[in-house]
């Protein structure tokens, strides 16, 4: 099997890497990249684990190839924190105590702060469609939904 | 207490103490860490994708390992033949039942893992193949060669249940029948409870209903499907990472299938990404383990979400028969109920456990239940939170919804009249203890949810529930660091932020902040035996432990203060973190902090540490009762809910947003598995709803905010009085959700899931049966 | 002497028993004794499926705990949980 070589961008970092034909961007960023804070729970699309940015779009990363994110811009949860600095969305997830597993989070962290960029004063119905593609079977969302909330009032200095 | 230990008597215990542990009501009056709710000990790393789940762990050399599973329902395996795949470059092993040791203890269990004289169900695990790729492993999977003997299969649960169903088992004789059965079926046991005459009873009552119910099953939904990595050394030693509810018991698992020592198998517990009872088991563990025997590498395998559909999980479906009955005046006379179950191809749907919870909630003098435990052509169900008793208290719910419309009584006064409390006898049996159902019904009763006005097209239900909580074998570690921080050593996985509440529990008894204390979760190599995470058991009896060994410590540093002041230990008292001299002839001294005790460990006699092994018992039960509305659409059939209250008593909220979210969990599962979730079955026995998309769990769109109130009626038999609350949350929604939409829709909804067009038939049906 | 009542599978497998009175000090006599009584009922004992109950408090393993004078004792099927 001839592998592609791929060259692309991935939290800022310019990274490149063989894959096979039929991998997708997942299988590439676990299983090549180590960067496994992108979870797998369905690979059809459905629970939203996967969630990263391309080109600052947010994607299922279960349903991309791994081939086409040559020339692209991808944001993983890696990518969230700069530093030991959190980002607004997960501090506030820690302080609402928005988690109990925990393997849901990285793909809602990266939905909610995708939706704050675009929608920086969100209602609480948007919130519920806009992660309505990232599923979590602990907490009932209650406490996420509030998390977002509390983080765009942050986001937006009051 | 005195006692008299008689011949045959081995040693009666020194302390008795019955149950385990007493509630300390000085104690929780000043409480100072317990009740608040700090960040959790793993929070960081899950916020930012640091944390190590079950898939995220890489072993040098590592293969992949992949199951080939059966196409058909029931079938039986004429001949496997895996020396084409054997000889494709790069598999390094391909194994099935042969390679694992036959055993009395676990037979179901390794059939269930690898099928070999039949295959029951569809997905039913036949062979395993580990190679250097996925493409590689996905290869060989398709050279292995099954030859199949189709046999008809039954997956519903009367139909296997009549007498001639195609049967799974040869050696199912139905067990509590007498007389005993000549011939095998699929009904591996019946069970009977009660107590009372609920003929008389039936005969004093002046309103009885009696009904007929179905609920599907469903699944626990876990986002992180079963994913493990095994490595067996050249020397046998081996170690397992995998995501498990409870790593000691896959530890006695595996090593009995493998056949080798408990003790060269040692097993750590990864992350884990959701489990309600699904994780409590094995599956595809001792496979990799068996696989990397075999292959001389380490193996890894992840389940895809279809194979966890089909071959992991699921829940009981029921069938259920109930009959109550009332006086004019509210008081229940008698309640008779019959609960077959089907758990799939093995023995074990908790019909038992659905039949003692069904008639809990109340304190009756004629009650009688009898539960059928029944095998059929479905995956084997495991445990799911409160395992049995959502679908019996549903059945029961309903009937009691019903009769008091009936008699024109508030549905809360109802069950107000009839509670179980403390001393009344429980319809399985046994007397309660302390409980709180009545506090949890007058506080449902007083929220201004119970009295908001409704829109039209919605309706209100209420329902109570009950799950009976359990102790077990556990053991905690407790070490009091050189810098005056403390570490803690459990071994119970912590799914919902229970190392939260370790360490409040530590920081509490010794009177530290929160933030000098971390807990761990323990491989199995490092503590002794802990049963599973399960059965709302690990805060109140990994917690109990902590708090043992918590005081065992500070005795310690009571007596290593003692020395410093060369005074005797028992004139030194430990308050807030301190030792101090207390007593009149104690002398004064300068109090000493456990981080300056600590600083001196070294010279004082070593290091200072705690411990407590028990088998924790006095776990309380737990009760709750859940408001909510409903808005059908008469149109399309589907239902909104509107609103949503969850009272339930939890002894005391150690971490109260801990609680909260096993409150709200529990209901968002319920509201899922009243509404929408179903395993749908084709004539062909094959499950047709194998993803998220077609069996469709509850997303945050679908759901209002889950306000809770948070009841608290101390546990006796807990130090600080903790009832567990994992489970109770999902027993009432089934039934308040169903009586909601009965109310909204003007017609009794008898089985779930209450889909759109199972809604919209019921409302049609009405309508005609009134013209 | 307790009191013991049965429930679940074993009240058929004891021949449809419901109650009986047990000379028994702690769990583990009671158990002995019940299977002397109803020897029928050793394979359901064996089988690790049984709890017993003493005045309201359910113990899944527990051999010496003691059985006071006149308790009331239950053997129900042992729980599991999720
Ligand atoms: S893994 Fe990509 S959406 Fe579920
Ligand atoms: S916290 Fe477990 S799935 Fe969301």
């Amino acid at each position: 099997m001839s592998g592609i070589h791929v060259s692309t961008k991935i939290n800022g970092d310019a990274v490149e890497y063989v894959c096979d034909v039929e991998e997708t961007l997942l299988d590439v960023l676990r299983d090549k990249l180590g960067m496994t804070g992108s979870k797998e729970g369905c690979a059809s699309g459905d629970c939203g684990a996967c969630s990263v940015t391309v080109d600052g779009r947010l994607t299922c990363s279960c349903l991309m190839l791994g081939a086409e994110a040559q020339g692209r811009e991808i944001g993983t949860i890696e990518g969230v924190a700069k530093g030991t600095e959190l980002h607004p969305v997960q501090q506030k997830i820690l302080d609402n105590a928005a988690l109990q597993c925990g393997v849901c989070t990285p793909g809602f962290v990266v939905a909610a702060k995708a939706l704050l960029e675009k929608n920086p004063d969100p209602t609480e119905t948007e919130i519920r469609y806009w992660l309505a593609g990232n599923l979590c079977r602990c907490t009932g969302y209650d406490k996420i939904i509030r998390a977002v909330m509390d983080a765009a009032a942050e986001m937006r200095g009051n | 207490m005195a006692r008299n230990p008689d011949a045959d008597n081995a040693p009666v215990k020194k302390e008795i103490e019955s149950p385990t542990s007493k509630y300390d009501a000085e104690k929780a009056a000043s409480f100072k860490v317990v009740g608040s709710r700090p960040a959790r000990p793993d929070g960081m790393d899950k916020v930012t994708g640091k944390a190590r789940f079950g898939a995220d762990m890489v072993m040098p050399g590592q293969l992949v390992g992949l199951i080939l599973r059966s196409p058909h329902p029931h079938a039986v395996i004429k001949s496997i033949d895996s020396s084409e795949a054997e000889a494709l470059s790069g598999v390094k092993a391909v194994i099935t039942r042969d390679d694992f040791t036959p055993n009395d203890d676990h037979a179901d269990v390794l059939y269930n893992i690898m099928a070999r004289e039949k295959a029951l169900y569809e997905g039913h695990a036949v062979a395993a193949v580990a190679a250097t790729s996925r493409a590689v492993a996905r290869k060989a999977l398709k050279l292995i060669k099954v030859d199949y003997d189709i046999l008809p299969h039954v997956t519903d649960v009367d139909e296997a249940m009549s007498p001639d169903a195609p049967v799974l088992h040869d050696n199912i004789i139905t067990r509590g029948v007498s007389p005993t059965p000549t011939k095998p079926s699929n009904v591996v046991a019946r069970s009977e409870f009660g107590h009372g005459d609920i003929e008389a009873g039936f005969a004093q009552a002046d309103e009885i209903i009696e009904r007929s119910f179905k609920t599907a099953a469903t699944h626990q939904g876990y986002i992180e499907p079963h994913a493990c990595v095994a490595n067996v050394g050249t020397d046998g030693m081996s170690e397992l990472w995998c995501c498990t509810q409870g790593h000691f018991h896959v530890r006695q698992v595996c090593a009995s299938l493998l056949g080798i020592d408990v003790s060269r198998l040692r097993v750590t517990a990864s992350e884990i990404g959701g489990g309600f009872g699904g994780k409590t088991t094995v599956f595809i563990e001792p496979v990799a383990l068996a696989l990397s025997r075999k292959a001389g590498r380490p193996v890894k395998i992840a389940m895809t979400r279809d194979e966890v559909f089909k071959a992991s999980g699921p829940t009981a479906s029921s069938s259920m028969d109930v009959k109550i009955g009332v006086t004019k005046d509210g008081r229940i006379t008698a309640g008779y109920g019959v609960f077959r179950y089907q758990g799939g191809a093995f023995a074990g749907a908790p019909a038992d456990f659905g039949a003692m919870s069904a008639f809990a909630c109340y304190a009756l003098d004629n009650v009688k239940t009898e539960a059928y435990d029944v095998v059929t052509n479905r995956p084997k169900g495991a445990a799911y939170r409160a395992p049995g008793a959502p679908m019996s208290v549903y059945a029961v719910e309903s009937v009691v919804d019903e009769l008091a419309a009936r008699i024109g009584m508030d549905p809360i006064d109802l069950r107000l009249k009839n509670a179980a409390k403390e001393g009344s006898k429980s319809s399985y049996g046994p007397k309660f203890g302390s409980c709180g159902l009545v506090e949890t019904l007058e506080a449902a009763k007083a929220h201004p949810h119970y009295s908001a006005p409704l829109g039209p097209n919605q309706g209100r239900g209420v329902a109570s529930g009950f799950w009976f909580n359990f102790g077990g074998e556990t053991c905690s570690n407790l070490n009091i660091n050189a810098d005056g921080t403390v570490t803690i050593a459990v071994g119970t996985p912590d799914i919902g932020g229970s190392r939260a509440s370790m360490c409040i529990m530590a920081a509490e008894e010794l009177g530290i902040s929160y933030d000098k204390v971390r807990a761990i979760v323990a491989d199995t190599s490092a503590l002794g035996y802990n049963d599973t995470t399960e059965g709302s058991r690990v805060t109140f009896s990994s917690g109990m432990a902590v708090i043992k060994a918590s005081q065992q410590a500070v005795t310690e540093m009571c007596k290593r203060a003692a020395m410093m002041w060369d005074i005797p230990a028992e004139a030194v008292t430990w308050e807030d973190g301190y030792a101090k001299p207390s007593g009149p002839n104690a002398g004064d001294f300068e109090p000493l902090s456990l981080a300056e005790i600590a600083a001196t460990a070294g010279k004082t006699g070593g290091p200072i540490a705690g411990h407590h092994e028990y088998n924790a018992d006095g776990a309380g039960v737990s009760f709750g009762t859940h408001i909510v509305d409903t808005e059908v659409d008469p149109e399309t059939g589907k239902v909104d809910i509107i609103r949503y209250t969850v009272v339930q008593d939890a002894g005391k909220a150690i971490h109260p947003d801990y609680v909260e979210g096993q409150f709200q969990g529990g209901a968002a599962q319920g509201i899922g598995w009243a509404l929408n979730e179903e395993y749908i079955y084709g004539d062909d026995g094959k499950l047709q709803n194998a993803g998220f998309l077609d069996y469709r769990m509850p997303v945050a769109s679908d759901l209002p905010m889950i306000d809770t109130v948070i009841v608290e009626v101390p546990n006796p038999g807990h130090p600080y009085g903790v009832r567990g609350v994992g489970e109770t949350g999902i027993v009432p929604p089934l039934a308040a959700i169903a009586n909601g939409v009965s109310a909204a829709a003007g017609v009794r909804m008898t089985e779930l899931p209450m889909s759109p067009p199972r809604v919209l038939k019921a409302i049609d049906d009405a309508k005609v049966a009134a013209e | 002497m307790v009191q013991v009542t049965l429930s679940g599978t074993i009240q058929q497998a004891a021949g449809g028993i419901s109650t009986l009175e047990i000379e028994a000090k702690n769990i583990r006599q009671l158990l002995n004794a019940l299977e002397k009584l109803c020897p029928a009922l050793k394979p359901e004992l064996e089988k690790g499926g049984i709890a017993v109950a003493i005045n309201g408090t359910i113990y899944r393993d527990d051999w010496f705990q003691p059985i006071p004078e006149d308790s009331e004792v239950f053997l129900i099927p042992r729980l599991a949980g999720g």
